[in-house]
């Protein structure tokens, strides 16, 4: 990176840690930091979106649709999330290759499962098997912004199946006697006043989504836990030209403060937020917010 | 003059299409925290004996490889579902292991493992025995009947006997042999243990053309020399 790095071990230490701090290995854990960020940003809405559809499917009056929305809820919340992890996005994966092979290779005479392979012919391969690394990472990025929205917005579906249910039911009537169709009182009535009894609970999952990214690792995508353990791990002089002990405990304590200001953040955000939401509302705060102004 | 040219035009043609039929990119999995075997190195590329050695057998079997890293853990699921083509990682061959999955010839003889402890005078029976999971020496201390500790990594093991939680590590002599060399408080053992059978290369049962392509590349390099050069180069152990 700098000029001064050609040879670290006659560095002094500040030289010596600038150099260590900016080799192309460091650069891949600063890189990591975006790609969690990126998750988090990409996830949070489709999990919400898949809690919003959820919810909506579990209080529906068509009965099959209740069902898929409260057996989505029910099951999705019940498995561990380590063995979703692991074995929804195999499945996941192989369901896609299995697809394309039926589509692409109809002239495959050879079984697909052969003992414990799974072998589909290579242009049914996702990604294909000629295709650079970065399309590779980007393909099990997606699966696990997938998975991710699957099981947060399991979660995300009960608190907002909860929330719709808290908003006072005069409401819905007193809509229903100005005429409102359901999908109106739905869509102008009980959606814009649940999100703040929502809101506690969706925070927290907020809160637990952002701690839950080292999962990534599972799917191949190297995350920031990853790198910190890999970077800080005991590295002697015939392989690095930046030997040192064993510096997890650095490494891991900068993700502490790193996962620390963050959740702060989102907590400070959160709180504008659930202000901004209770404005007008028949809740507590709402009624406290209209004496303050008065 | 013209039948020859077009018998080698059509010989030419129909191998390239056995080859979009195999493979046109072998994707080498492996593991990237076992030095000297492989590691990352400080460009955030995958280094080491198995890399050179690597590299060298697809150019000898004329393949295009790619370098994947992949946790220890989900090293072989990750192989038999088709994330990647080959295991290329320190994996010594098993009958376990051969039952999921089959490797190449051995490209070392087998290595033996060694114990780093805190203190030369201690008796391995009595004491408790770090190793990485899913490896030989992990089950070589299960059989043994052993107090076994098992961590997910390699550099785990050693952390766990610096800091107390464990009193012996034990795993391959090549590995171990600069960590005890960098570090004042840890020395080896007398005892050493002669586990596996060598290590080679994992592929998938299936992928027999491929197992033969890199057969023929290892017996290729063992036969001029190269691979003991490799193997001293990189001190992984005893030649052939």
């Amino acid at each position: 990176m700098f000029s001064f790095c050609t040879d670290p071990s006659t560095l002094p230490d500040w030289q010596w840690m600038a150099c260590y701090l900016t080799t192309t290995k460091h650069m891949s854990l600063y890189w990591s930091v975006f790609t969690v960020l990126f998750l988090l940003a990409v996830t949070a809405p489709a999990a919400l979106a898949f809690g919003f559809a959820g919810a909506s499917a579990a209080r529906s009056k068509i009965m099959p649709v209740s069902w898929l929305g409260k057996g989505y809820i029910a099951i999705v919340r019940g498995v561990p999330d380590i063995a979703f992890f692991l074995f929804f996005v195999i499945a996941l994966d192989q369901a896609i290759e299995y697809l394309r092979h039926r589509a692409l290779c109809p002239d495959w005479s050879e079984p697909v499962r052969q003992g414990n392979d799974f072998v589909v012919c290579q242009a049914a391969k996702m990604p294909l098997g000629n295709a650079p690394q970065w399309v590779h990472e980007s393909y099990g990025f997606t699966l696990a912004v997938v998975t991710f929205a699957i099981v947060f917005g399991a979660f995300a579906a009960n608190v907002l199946f909860g929330a719709m249910r808290a908003v006072p039911h005069a409401q819905l009537e007193t809509a229903e006697a100005y005429g409102m169709s359901p999908r109106q009182t739905f869509w102008r009535v009980l959606v814009p006043q649940m999100w703040v009894y929502a809101l506690p609970g969706l925070s927290n999952l907020w809160m637990v989504l952002i701690k839950a990214t080292p999962l990534l690792f599972l799917l191949g995508v190297e995350d920031l836990v990853y790198w910190a353990r890999e970077l800080g791990g005991i590295k002697t002089p015939r392989f690095t030209e930046y030997p040192h002990g064993d510096w997890r405990m650095w490494y891991f304590l900068a993700l502490l403060v790193f996962y620390l200001l963050f959740t702060r953040a989102s907590e400070v955000a959160l709180d504008r937020l659930m202000t901004r939401l209770s404005h007008g509302q028949a809740t507590t705060a709402g009624e406290a917010q209209r004496k303050a102004a008065a | 003059m013209k039948n020859i040219l077009l018998t080698t035009v059509a010989v030419t043609l129909t191998a390239t299409l056995a080859m979009a039929d195999g493979h046109a990119v072998v994707r080498m999995g492996t593991e990237g925290a076992y030095p000297p075997w492989n590691f990352i190195n400080d460009a955030g590329e995958v280094d080491g004996f198995e890399r050179e050695l690597g590299d060298e057998l697809c150019a000898r079997a004329e393949l295009t490889c790619e370098w994947v890293t992949n946790e220890w853990d989900s090293i072989i699921p990750n192989l038999v579902s088709g994330n990647y083509d080959t295991i290329i990682a320190g994996m010594s061959i098993t009958a376990e292991r051969d039952e999921v999955i089959d490797f190449t010839q051995g490209y070392t003889l087998p290595d033996p493992s060694a114990y780093a402890a805190t203190s030369a005078d201690l008796d391995v029976a009595s004491a408790t025995i770090a190793a990485q999971t899913s490896t030989i020496h992990a089950s070589f201390v299960a059989e043994q009947g052993w107090d076994l500790l098992e961590f997910s990594t390699p550099e785990e093991t050693i952390a766990a006997v610096k800091n107390g939680e464990a009193d012996v590590v034990l795993a391959d002599k090549s590995y171990l042999s600069d960590v005890v060399a960098q570090d004042d408080d840890l020395v080896f053992l007398e005892r050493e243990e002669l586990l596996g059978g060598g290590v080679g290369m994992g592929v998938r049962e299936s992928d027999a053309e491929l197992k033969a392509k890199f057969d023929a590349a290892i017996t290729s390099m063992k036969e001029d020399g190269s691979l003991n050069a490799l193997i001293t180069k990189w001190e992984i152990g005893d030649t052939f």
